[in-house]
């Protein structure tokens, strides 16, 4: 009988309680001395031809039958009430087929704080009216057509100034999210304070990031009958389909939500976006399909963003680097609406052994784009502002900053009390330190102001990094054997550009015992798949993944029952491997779909479903990264030489997608210690950046170089695959490790991101 | 003085528009007449007219490289060349690498490699690694990274990108 049970996951610094129904029996994680023929091994991506040859048809190339398109109208004011709207000329252009604003739309309750079509709009960007016409050039012009009147609002940008009490407010309730601070608190801080020899305190500021995903955000909706099926560039189709049956009144089964191939969300397109709502709006309203899919600049308005952050953090020690107190306050400028605040302190209340630590954090509501989850969220900025005190700390002590973090090295998760289920930090501390040349090369500090007059400097820094390794239950996997010796995966998740297609396929192909050329993998269609949890969190093969191995596992049980009547050999002596039946009572080996095809059409399907994260331990990830940069004294240009990182998430199921998404979080984390910045205009809250021309991401001439290795250490209790996330681990520490080796190169701190030539040139007392 | 080059040339003028007008564009060796508003870039007619949407477009404003294809043999950005301006010549897109439903090289090198994450970026980058193995067989690491400078990659699939353009001119090289 199934059982239902409450498991906990962390997800994004934030611990969530979920039903889970439990099955059968568990599997156990592959002994690590297991021979594997699949897992573990350089895997080049299944779907890897579609995507060379053009052929894989992402959201935005969806195109159907009388399709129109629609262009959303945008506010140009960061606040402001509608106060009329009229349509009648854009209405009458040829090849307009309706355009959509409040006043022809119900009114949908939007992510608490708005509805689809608000009359207040609180940023410039936030949507007013959307057109829907034959073509995208029509609909552009139509939007010009229409006239609307706005009563401008007084607007606040910085999350400082909105939290004073004369501030314009976004709400009625105020500028601060939930009212309050969010509150954390362990030991006594004033005490741990006290007790310390040495105090260091620094305020951090970090900028507002912005995705800037290749696939900007988009939806194609399709009505047949009462049935909306929609195709949606989204991190999460059963969320997109939960939410349009929710704000469209439709039952689960009349929404189909499908993606198939995705361009990158990093976080952006993790929830329900209003374009989706309104294409299906649209569809409804002129009867043919629509589609939306936003434009560079929208990508840069409306789709979120890692907000900025204005960081106090003070930590107290002992001569000997025995952490006493650890206290965080951090202002986040949550935009005009905020879904998921960013959790800021989580480094701080994890990183480090420490009995008194205190993190407070207020999200402000501002007159600007709205943030999102990206990559990583809130321990990105966290870790830039734990990890740079505690360098200067060491400094502070002359200790070195890896003997610092060794000397409050934890086996014990400071929040909850619990063990780590396995912590591979200390030895990627020394695995690092040994690659990287790390003793040899760092500079003490004295030594630098000589070095001053020199044109270039050099500097090593290093950063650690902690974030959640569990898994998201609930997650449902088929696998069905076709009569040819075939398997097909089906789940409801999603493939972001991560690889999690791939790596299915080898999971279900080492737990078969098939060719991996002979697993086939659906996934990102709600309507024949199976409940997945999102993709965000680095969760999705540690959700995913072990629901696909039990449906393989107990399909392959099912194989084995039915060989061994029809091969007439005792079941015990079969084995399965390269898709063909062994047994010392066969005189050869048979091949699997021998034995099905003499039973016709008959169908295994094997079913598995996650099971529950385990309660005694906490799962988490763990890294170090290194980071030598050379600084230009003239130009103030900052060069990162190279990056080693060590990682620890688990047993690695694919050393080549795992690669890729290692060095792209890292060179994600150099384009945000260094170039990437929103920039807001003071006076009219308009995004002055809101382009790939001036919103700077690194390219193929900012490449360093990039060392890394993994622990590579199955995590027998986190799954039956023993394997954690990898998707954010990388980004975590990058930036701190960079601003530490640009601190060690320059014999003086900045303290705010990105370390631009202007504040180098400022440091270096130049300008 | 009237210098020769600056001497006008009698050319018949051609007023196009406004509303659709025809185009013949020759794309991966196929011959495609077309009917566009002037406005139309090659991208979009690419995309929309001919239902080839290998070519992405990520800003349309000639910023991120998604759209590169080939106009008689050199690397443009397909969101900055109108339909019209192409009337009459040979575009290379990535449909057409392709051949009897064999990679060529590059691809391979870049499945090989893993060059890719989300793959948004892939066609674009793959067609700008063309036109550099075109012109240079023998490319170093350096002119790698400056025929594909133009070409964005958020995912930061670089570095294999560079792996797999330096790969696939071994490959190149080893099968001509
Ligand atoms: S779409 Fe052409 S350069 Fe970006
Ligand atoms: S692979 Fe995603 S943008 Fe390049």
């Amino acid at each position: 009988m199934p059982k239902v049970i409450k498991t906990k996951t962390e997800f994004e610094g934030r611990v969530l309680e979920e039903y889970v129904v439990v099955e059968g029996e568990g599997l156990s994680a592959w002994d690590a001395h297991v021979p594997l023929q699949f897992v573990g091994k350089k895997t080049t991506r299944v779907d890897g031809p579609e995507r060379v040859t053009g052929k894989a048809l992402y959201t935005f190339d969806v195109q159907l039958p009388g399709m129109l398109y629609g262009k959303i109208l945008r506010s140009p004011h960061p606040h402001a009430r509608i106060k009329s709207i009229n349509t009648q000329r854009a209405e009458q252009l040829p090849g307009v087929r309706a355009v959509l604003s409040h006043q022809n739309t119900p009114k949908i309750s939007f992510r608490r704080q708005t509805f689809l079509f608000d009359e207040v709009v609180r940023y410039v960007g936030d949507e007013v009216a959307c057109v829907i016409a034959d073509d995208e050039e029509i609909a552009q012009d139509a939007l010009e057509l229409i006239e609307v009147e706005y009563e401008i609002l007084p607007f606040v940008l910085d999350p400082e100034e909105a939290l004073q009490p004369w501030a314009p407010r976004l709400y009625p309730d105020g500028n601060l999210l939930g009212g309050q601070p969010e509150l954390y608190q362990r030991g006594d801080i004033e005490r741990g304070f006290a007790q310390a020899d040495v105090i260091v305190e620094r305020t951090f500021r970090t900028q507002c990031a912005l995705h800037n995903c290749m696939e900007p955000h988009g939806s194609v909706a399709l009505w047949e009958g009462d049935s909306l099926t929609v195709w949606d560039s989204t991190q999460h189709i059963f969320g997109v389909r939960e939410g349009l049956a929710r704000l469209l009144g439709l039952p689960l089964h009349r929404v189909r939500v499908i993606k198939k191939y995705m361009g990158g969300g990093f976080g952006s397109k993790n929830n329900l976006g209003k374009y989706t709502v309104i294409a299906a709006l649209g569809a409804k309203m002129t009867g043919r399909p629509v589609k939306i899919v936003l434009d560079r600049h929208e990508e840069n308005l409306a789709t979120g963003n890692r907000p900025a952050s204005v960081q106090h953090v003070k930590i107290g020690a002992r001569r000997d680097g025995t952490l006493t107190a650890l206290e965080l306050k951090a202002i986040v400028t949550a935009g005009a609406y905020c879904l998921w605040p960013p959790s800021l302190g989580g480094p701080a209340r994890e990183l480090y052994a420490c009995s008194n630590v205190k993190t407070e954090q207020y999200t402000v509501f501002t007159n600007t784009g709205p943030l999102s989850a990206f990559r990583a969220p809130g321990y990105v900025e966290g870790t830039f502002a734990v990890e740079s005190l505690m360098d200067e700390l060491a400094q502070e002590l002359q200790m070195d900053p890896i003997e610092l973090r060794l000397k409050n090295y934890t086996e014990i998760d400071q929040t909850t009390g619990r063990p780590y289920s396995t912590k591979g930090l200390r030895e990627a501390y020394e695995r690092g330190a040994k690659l990287f040349g790390w003793h040899e090369a760092r500079t003490p500090p004295a030594a630098l102001l000589s070095r001053r007059h020199a044109p270039k400097l050099r500097g090593v820094g290093m950063a650690s990094q902690i974030w959640s390794g569990n898994g998201m239950p609930p997650a449902y996997a088929l696998v069905k054997l076709n009569p040819d010796g075939t398997a097909t995966v089906i789940t409801g998740t999603q493939d972001i550009g991560t690889g999690t297609k791939t790596v299915l396929a080898q999971i279900a192909a080492e737990e078969l015992g098939f060719p991996i050329e002979k697993i086939a993998i659906e996934i990102g269609d709600t309507q024949l798949g199976l409940y997945a949890p999102l993709s965000a969190g680095s969760m999705t093969v540690a959700s995913v993944g072990p629901a696909v191995r039990v449906a393989a596992h107990e399909a392959r049980q099912q194989l084995l029952d039915v060989a061994a009547q029809v091969l007439e050999v005792p079941r015990d002596s079969l084995t399965i491997a390269d898709g063909l039946f062994r047994s010392p009572a066969l005189q050869k080996p048979v091949a699997v779909h021998e034995v099905l095809k003499n039973l016709e059409n008959f169908m295994i399907i094997g079913r598995g479903a996650r099971e529950p994260n385990p309660e005694d331990v906490a799962v988490n990830t763990f890294g170090a990264q290194f980071a030598e940069v050379t600084v230009d004294v003239e130009t103030g240009e900052v060069k990162v030489e190279r990056i080693v990182a060590v990682h620890d998430s688990g047993r690695v199921i694919n050393p080549l997608t795992l690669s890729s998404q290692i060095e792209g979080g890292i060179i994600q984390g150099l384009g945000y210690a260094l170039y990437e910045q929103r920039v807001v205009d003071r006076n009219t809250g308009i995004v002055l950046n809101d382009n790939l021309e001036n919103y700077k991401l690194p390219t193929a001439l900012d490449i360093p170089e990039i060392v890394f290795e993994m622990i590579d250490r199955p995590d027998f209790r986190a799954n039956n695959l023993g394997a954690k996330g990898v998707g954010e681990p990388p980004i975590i520490p990058t930036a701190a490790a960079i601003a530490n080796a640009v601190a060690n190169a320059l014999g003086v701190r900045i303290y705010e991101l990105p370390i631009t030539r202007e504040k180098i040139l400022k440091a270096l007392g130049k300008v | 003085m009237v210098t020769k080059a600056a001497r006008p040339r009698k050319r018949k003028i051609v007023v196009r528009g406004p509303g659709k007008t025809s185009v013949t564009l020759i794309v991966n060796g196929e011959t495609h007449e077309v009917l566009v508003e002037p406005r139309r870039t090659l991208l979009d007619a690419l995309r929309k007219d001919l239902g080839l949407t290998g070519a992405k477009k990520a800003c349309d404003e000639g910023t991120c490289g998604a759209c590169t294809v080939l106009l008689e043999g050199k690397p443009i950005y397909a969101c900055m060349a109108l339909a019209l301006e192409c009337d009459g010549r040979t575009i290379e897109t990535i449909e057409g690498l392709a051949r009897d439903a064999k990679l060529h090289p590059i691809q391979e090198a870049f499945i090989e490699e893993d060059a890719l994450q989300c793959g948004f970026c892939t066609p674009g980058q793959i067609m700008s690694v063309k036109a550099l193995l075109d012109e240079n067989p023998h490319p170093t690491l350096e002119d790698v990274k400056r025929a594909v400078s133009g070409n964005l990659c958020r995912c930061g699939a670089y570095p294999k990108i560079f792996k797999a353009a330096l790969r696939a001119a071994e490959l190149l090289r080893s099968r001509s």
